[in-house]
């Protein structure tokens, strides 16, 4: 150019080639680069056996039954008027709220007693109360099944040894509800357990002198040290124990299919029923996406006091 | 390509391109028309309960590769946790998998849209074999085709087996004598009736040996509560999809059925279909409906008992003399790379030969679908005690006709009558005190639902 400012263009090249070389490198040396090429694996992962089947689950809940046609939440409307599928989320509220609020109540007895044992005890009795969780539960619950069985039950046969009649565990609606819910709580109870060990754990001992010296009690203690220490870890366990319960599939299927009288279906093993055994995909998976938008709310709005509480603490 | 051929190629001409053209479009056709050099077969096959039924299969399966130099991958699906329904599913789903599927029961419906029709097997298997009962025809021939063969491998009648010393004891009942192990029709069998049956059952269970009938929702619980009712002619829908629970033969069957259910264990209802075998083989039961697999463990487990029991036709109503039967089919995915060879396997194995080794492995568990083939020895010859399930399979003299529960209701939705065990179910509200009443309106709701 006649200004001067031209350059030619086989010297501006090199130039932008190596500019841009630069700014690859520094993309590639981020720590969050990193991060995330570590991460890629799980997230590719996730997309294909979480997200695409949840994406085609919600697909093929708005088909009608061959397949064939959209019905948009036409599957979603009939399952409501059906009088078996009110008794399917009875039973599923009545499951998951039953066994997550006895697990919470029971893990924090269970953390404070174990906060209590000193030293190397403490390991053992951990140890010791975790092997519910750790046991693969299709297998627990076969083995709970065994005990509440009508010909080989241990449970009747203990009751016998006392001049006490056998008792149908899992032949009368209310018994068998109750059964299916003690085996979730047996199971679930160590990871409330743990959870809330490691709160009471990260609560500095100082508050507890501060409120001693305030001349606080036990309960008060509680009520007013404890407890709000642990809002965010009480929050996310509920949360997270409530979608795993809700979703339930093995206790029921095992121990009841649903029966007596369908008296203890849950979503998950009515989905199966109608689903794959009796050939309606689309009414199955209707039914299995009953509650993801409702848990979905409830995740956003505790999720988000967490993260409320979070940032008060740090401030 | 080396010079010559190079040569040869340059020396192509139209006519001889032609002619090569038409020899690669026939290739096809020579595998089309014979499984020979067909290639790969992958089949999958119920997993026996029997272990010697595997081996037997298989050994026929390797036989036959062997013979038409194809490739067979046989695998053994079991039906614990319905893994077989699942894997039906998911391979209808992502439309790849076997080529040759087992489909129990009602998953040839299930999976119509994706089975290759097998009329041409079927016309040779009749002709050859005569026809096959009317339960098999319902459950496979979909408009007017057939879709998949009935087999024997797996299929089962389940009528009732029960102890010999008990049933004699406690109700006077001498099974032995009503239904010997010969081709006999005795006046004693006519009186085998549903009123026979309550009062030997009821008997038992004052003696403290009941009859363990579940009513439960698990098949065996289904089939028992379908064949009652088929022998009152109950319907809960007809065969036009018409809903018809609100009729006097519901009605006077419930009215059997709240008399019987007081005397079944009270755990009845949670019974699933291994809670029946228990009962007996722990002898504590002296009547089960079951298929002969209940004695064959007792047999094991408890010879005393297995010694004890004796197989024998379901008892008559007022619309007749009707068994629970629970067929196996065999299918061609439609989606299969090699539908020739797959069919003409299955043709090979459901020769008579073949059929009755297999059945004779399996202490004649497997029920051939061809009335001609169920004069096989083994059922004569099993023991103890020497023709325990000579009547396990219908014989003429029975005068009984294979069920299924739900039938003839359209089967798309006699297959949620069956796996929601709404009949079973039924029968669980009268015993938990419901009023017929209540129960039938409970019914016509659930029913409503199923014919969406």
């Amino acid at each position: 150019m006649a200004d001067g400012t031209s350059v030619p263009i086989d010297v501006i090249a090199p130039a932008r080639v190596r500019a841009r070389r630069n700014t690859m490198q520094r993309f590639a040396q981020r720590r969050s680069t990193t991060g995330f090429l570590l991460c890629l694996p799980l997230i590719l992962l996730i997309a294909a056996f979480v997200i695409y089947p949840a994406f085609y689950a919600i697909y093929l809940s708005m088909l009608n039954k061959k397949m064939t046609a959209f019905v948009g939440l036409g599957n979603f409307q009939f399952l409501l008027k059906r009088h078996t599928f009110q008794l399917v989320i009875f039973q599923s509220c009545l499951f998951a709220v039953t066994s997550v609020v006895l697990k919470a109540v029971i893990g924090f007895i269970l953390a404070h007693l174990m906060h209590n044992i000193p030293g190397k005890n403490q390991r053992i009795w951990r140890g010791l109360l975790l092997v519910p969780w750790v046991i693969p539960l299709a297998l627990s619950t076969l083995t709970w099944w065994w005990m509440f069985d009508p010909s080989y039950s241990a449970f009747n046969w203990v009751l016998n040894q006392f001049g006490i009649a056998n008792v149908p565990w899992l032949g009368v609606g209310w018994t068998a509800r109750f059964c299916t819910i003690a085996v979730n709580v047996w199971y679930g109870t160590p990871f409330f357990m743990i959870m809330y060990l490691a709160a009471l754990k990260s609560v500095p001992e100082q508050l507890y002198e501060a409120a001693a010296i305030d001349g606080a009690n036990t309960i008060q203690k509680l009520f007013f040290v404890t407890l709000p220490m642990m809002r965010n870890i009480i929050a996310i366990t509920v949360l997270f124990s409530l979608i795993v319960t809700f979703a339930d599939f093995d206790i029921v299927r095992i121990l009841t299919a649903g029966g007596p009288q369908d008296m203890t279906h849950v979503f998950a093993t009515y989905a199966f029923q109608i689903g794959i055994q009796s050939g309606d995909i689309p009414l199955g998976a209707a039914d299995s996406l009953f509650m993801f938008p409702i848990l979905a709310f409830a995740a956003f709005f505790v999720l988000r006091g967490v993260t409320r509480r979070t940032k008060e603490i740090a401030a | 390509m080396t010079a010559p051929e190079l040569q040869a190629v340059g020396k192509m001409t139209r006519r001889r391109a032609l002619k090569v053209a038409a020899a690669s479009a026939a290739l096809p056709l020579v595998h089309i028309r014979s499984g020979r050099a067909a290639g790969k077969l992958s089949i999958a096959f119920w997993d026996h309960w029997v272990p010697a039924g595997n081996a037997a299969m298989q050994k026929q399966v390797d036989a036959w590769a062997a013979k038409n130099h194809v490739e067979v991958q046989a695998d053994f699906i079991t039906s614990n946790g319905q893994k077989n329904i699942l894997t039906i599913a998911a391979e209808h789903q992502a439309r790849t998998g076997h080529d040759v599927q087992t489909f129990p029961t009602w998953e040839v419906h299930n999976n119509a849209d994706m089975i290759e029709p097998i009329d041409d097997v079927m016309k040779r298997l009749t002709d050859k074999y005569g026809q096959v009962n009317q339960v098999c025809e319902y459950l496979a021939k979909v408009n007017g085709k057939w879709l998949a063969v009935p087999t024997s491998s797996g299929t089962q009648y389940k009528g009732p087996c029960g102890r010999i010393s008990v049933l004699k004891e406690k109700a006077g009942l001498d099974v032995v004598s009503i239904y010997p192990a010969r081709d006999e029709h005795t006046a004693a069998s006519d009186a085998w009736t549903w009123a026979a049956h309550y009062k030997a059952a009821e008997a038992c269970a004052k003696a403290g040996m009941p009859f363990a009938i579940g009513l439960g929702q698990t098949t065996d619980s289904v089939d028992f509560a379908g064949t009652l009712f088929r022998a009152y002619g109950a319907e809960l829908v007809d065969k036009d999809g018409n809903i018809t629970v609100k009729s006097d033969k519901v009605r006077a069957v419930l009215e059997h059925a709240q008399t019987l259910v007081k005397v079944l264990p009270d755990d009845a209802v949670s019974y699933d279909d291994a809670s029946n075998n228990r009962a007996l083989i722990s002898g504590k039961s002296a009547l089960i409906w079951n298929p002969p697999s209940a004695w064959a463990v007792a047999k094991r487990d408890a010879p005393q008992v297995a010694a004890d029991c004796w197989t024998f036709p379901a008892p008559t109503g007022p619309e007749g003399r009707f068994l629970p039967y629970l067929p196996y089919f065999w299918g061609v995915w439609s989606f299969s790379q090699n539908k020739t060879a797959g069919k003409e396997l299955i043709e090979a194995l459901m020769q008579r030969e073949p059929v009755e080794q297999r059945c004779t492995e399996v202490s004649g568990y497997d029920v051939p679908p061809f009335t001609t083939m169920l004069d096989f020895k083994v059922w004569s010859e099993v023991e103890p005690p020497k023709g325990t399930v000579y009547n396990y399979p219908i014989r003429p003299f029975h005068k009984a006709s294979a069920h299924i529960a739900a039938m003839p209701a359209p089967p798309e939705i006699a297959v949620q009558i069956y796996n929601r065990g709404t009949m079973p179910t039924m029968l669980a509200k009268l015993k938990s005190g419901q009023s017929i009443d209540q129960v039938v309106s409970w019914a016509s709701d659930e029913l409503e639902g199923f014919a969406r």
